[in-house]
């Protein structure tokens, strides 16, 4: 078992005031899973994919990654689960600017413990997703999709043990959207754990699995019948 | 950190500074001004130093100056505070003179200094007025390039006679002869008996513009007083300098009554030229290190403005922080990334800065030579290490805070920051 939540919550207190945005919830994801975590805006999803990835501690509840209780890492150790271990892709892709795309996939090998031969690793993911002949190009000139893929080559650089994606189509175009769903499926045929945040169903059934969640909790946890296949070309809705 | 980690630190401030050429050159404009400006007045101050200390050297190191009023052993004398005391006179140099074979004074001189105006037909000129001994061409050197020197009756007879500076006899002869000539000196009329030749400046006395009387003719009629400014003498070279002067102490404390031997009760002081250069060098120093503090004020001027825009900068990139901290970097990496960037603007800022500087001084003394003074071009080793480590030092001073404030984020906040 590769995550192992159980009964975690989380509020935030400002002013006084304490808002809860989960109210407990639990679930397990296996490696070489395809999970997407789907929900409203508003519903907590965004706040269990942070807590998910080590970027915000949870109230309470346990949280084993890998048999360890993240809990009990201090913000260093953290910082070096998530190196090693999280590969982000976000909405917003969340690039360095004006910074090339071969330094930005470089960036993360910078903080680990592994630093051999940093840029052939970089250029080999980044030749993987497509973007071989864009290593010099600054991040601001290459499109949205690119973008996106480069954010999954730095996601992908340091073998992590799970991808999380956050909305990774949200900012694309459909063509650029497919082009990046049918990256992860294809990582997920590769063995690759990937959790998809998104508050769409289409783009959700692309996974293996999805749990809906709604006003902090859980509503439905279920394995997708027809998995979606993404394929340049299927229009999307 | 290890070196590779370090090199990519590097190599990220770089591109972080480079992102902002204009906004990274003026804040290091302060740390340049402020590194240049410590490495002028270091220079100048070394440059003056030397040329005083060059200037009192040329009086020869076996001149002994006495002057009245007590002073402590490393303070000034009492007259130079300008308070007037009238506890030496000629009767010292007397005394002096006649033990001067047995402990070994080679020679001695008593001066009174005034001001005046000379006057010779239409010509007028302000000179500084030396009522001096007979003895004083031995003492001080310096040759009359016409006439001759006064001699001991010329003093005794209060005679008016006046030896010129070449510059005085310029002024009012030009080319032509004075010896001589009679001069107007306070509605007195003196006669002209030498002219020096041209001798400079030494220790900050324009010999050239100096006009030398008859010591008691300087007392009597044109000052009113019968005490001496200063009495000088040179040592015979066979005998110790520190000796001859506590021999000269004891003929003055006998003379002015004084019992206690241990120099307290003195109301005189005697100092050798050695004395004098080790008490001028406390004071240039003292000066010129006051000098250099007023200056590093503006390096920790400097220094805020490279807080404040590390702090903008910080404030600007809150989002890269987030990103940086979710790709696994840790508050070290993220406080070493900020610090060696702060660090490495005022250590750009202090290297051009000490080029700047060391180009200044350098001018500052071709121009200065070029007024005709013997002006030495110094810049120590030790200014520019310091200004190297200063610098330095400001950057991580004044990069701590921003850095730490950056590392403090919390990573989704800062994922989040709009």
């Amino acid at each position: 078992m590769l995550i192992k939540i159980q009964n975690l919550k989380k509020e935030y207190i400002s002013d006084n005031v304490v808002t809860k945005v989960l109210h407990g919830v639990s679930f397990n994801i296996d490696q070489g899973e395809f999970v997407s975590i789907m929900g409203p805006s508003g519903s907590g999803k965004s706040t269990l994919m942070h807590i998910l990835g080590l970027l915000d501690r949870s109230s309470s509840g346990l949280y084993e990654f890998a048999g360890q209780n993240v809990n009990e890492l201090n913000d260093n150790q953290l910082a070096s689960f998530r190196n090693e271990k999280i590969g982000f892709v976000f909405q917003s892709f969340n690039l360095l600017p004006k910074t090339s795309v071969l330094d930005n996939v470089i960036l993360p090998l910078t903080y680990s413990n592994n630093r051999k031969n940093m840029s052939e690793r970089a250029k080999k993911v980044l030749d993987s997703v497509g973007l071989g002949h864009r290593l010099h190009f600054f991040t601001n000139q290459i499109s949205g999709g690119e973008k996106q893929r480069v954010a999954i080559a730095r996601a992908l650089v340091n073998n992590p043990s799970v991808i999380l994606a956050d909305e990774p189509t949200g900012n694309l175009d459909s063509k650029s959207g497919i082009q990046i769903m049918e990256i992860l499926q294809k990582l997920n045929e590769m063995g690759n754990t990937i959790i998809l945040v998104t508050h769409e169903t289409f783009t959700a059934e692309h996974a293996k699995r999805i749990i809906k969640i709604k006003d902090g909790l859980i509503i439905s946890d279920e394995p997708v019948i027809k998995q979606r296949v993404a394929q340049e070309g299927v229009l999307l809705k | 950190m290890n070196y590779l980690s370090f090199k990519q630190a590097i190599r990220t401030s770089i591109k972080a500074l480079l992102t902002n050429k204009v906004r990274s050159f003026l804040t290091m404009l302060g740390i340049v001004i402020g590194v240049a400006s410590v490495i002028i007045i270091m220079s100048l101050g070394a440059g003056a130093q030397s040329l005083i200390l060059g200037q009192v050297q040329s009086i020869g190191s076996n001149v002994v100056s006495i002057t009245p009023g007590k002073s402590d052993e490393s303070g000034p004398p009492t007259s130079v505070l300008g308070i007037v005391v009238t506890s030496l006179n000629l009767d010292d140099l007397k005394s002096i003179e006649k033990a001067k074979d047995a402990i070994g004074v080679d020679s001695a001189v008593a001066y009174v200094d005034g001001n005046g105006t000379l006057t010779y037909k239409n010509n007028s000129y302000d000179a500084s007025l030396e009522g001096v001994t007979e003895d004083y061409l031995e003492v001080e050197g310096g040759n009359l390039s016409a006439g001759r020197f006064f001699t001991e009756e010329e003093i005794n007879n209060i005679s008016k006679v006046v030896i010129l500076g070449s510059n005085v006899k310029q002024e009012l002869f030009s080319d032509s002869d004075a010896i001589g000539k009679r001069i107007k000196i306070k509605k007195q009329v003196f006669e002209v008996i030498g002219v020096f030749e041209e001798r400079g400046q030494v220790a900050f006395q324009n010999y050239d513009d100096k006009v030398l009387l008859p010591i008691k003719t300087m007392q009597k009629v044109l000052v009113g007083i019968d005490y001496v400014n200063v009495i000088s003498f040179k040592t015979n070279e066979a005998f110790e300098v520190d000796s001859v002067i506590s021999e000269v102490e004891n003929i003055l404390r006998d003379n002015h009554n004084i019992k206690d031997q241990t120099g307290a009760s003195d109301d005189f002081s005697v100092r050798s030229i050695t004395e004098l250069l080790d008490l001028i060098s406390s004071v240039t120093d003292a000066l010129k290190y006051f000098l250099a503090l007023m200056a590093s004020l503006s390096l920790i001027v400097g220094g805020i403005g490279i807080m404040n825009i590390m702090l903008i900068s910080v404030n600007e990139r809150t989002r890269e922080i987030g990103v940086r901290k979710a790709l696994g970097a840790s508050n070290k990496n993220i406080i070493s990334q900020f610090l060696i960037e702060s660090i490495f603007l005022t250590s750009i800022g202090g290297f051009i800065g000490i080029i700047l500087g060391i180009m200044i001084s350098w001018l500052l003394s071709v121009i200065i030579t070029t007024l005709g003074y013997d002006w030495v071009f110094i810049v120590s080793f030790w200014s520019i290490f310091m200004a190297v480590v200063v610098s330095g030092l400001i950057g991580l001073i004044f990069g701590i805070y921003p850095a730490k404030k950056a590392s403090k984020l919390e990573p989704v906040e800062a994922l989040n920051y709009e």
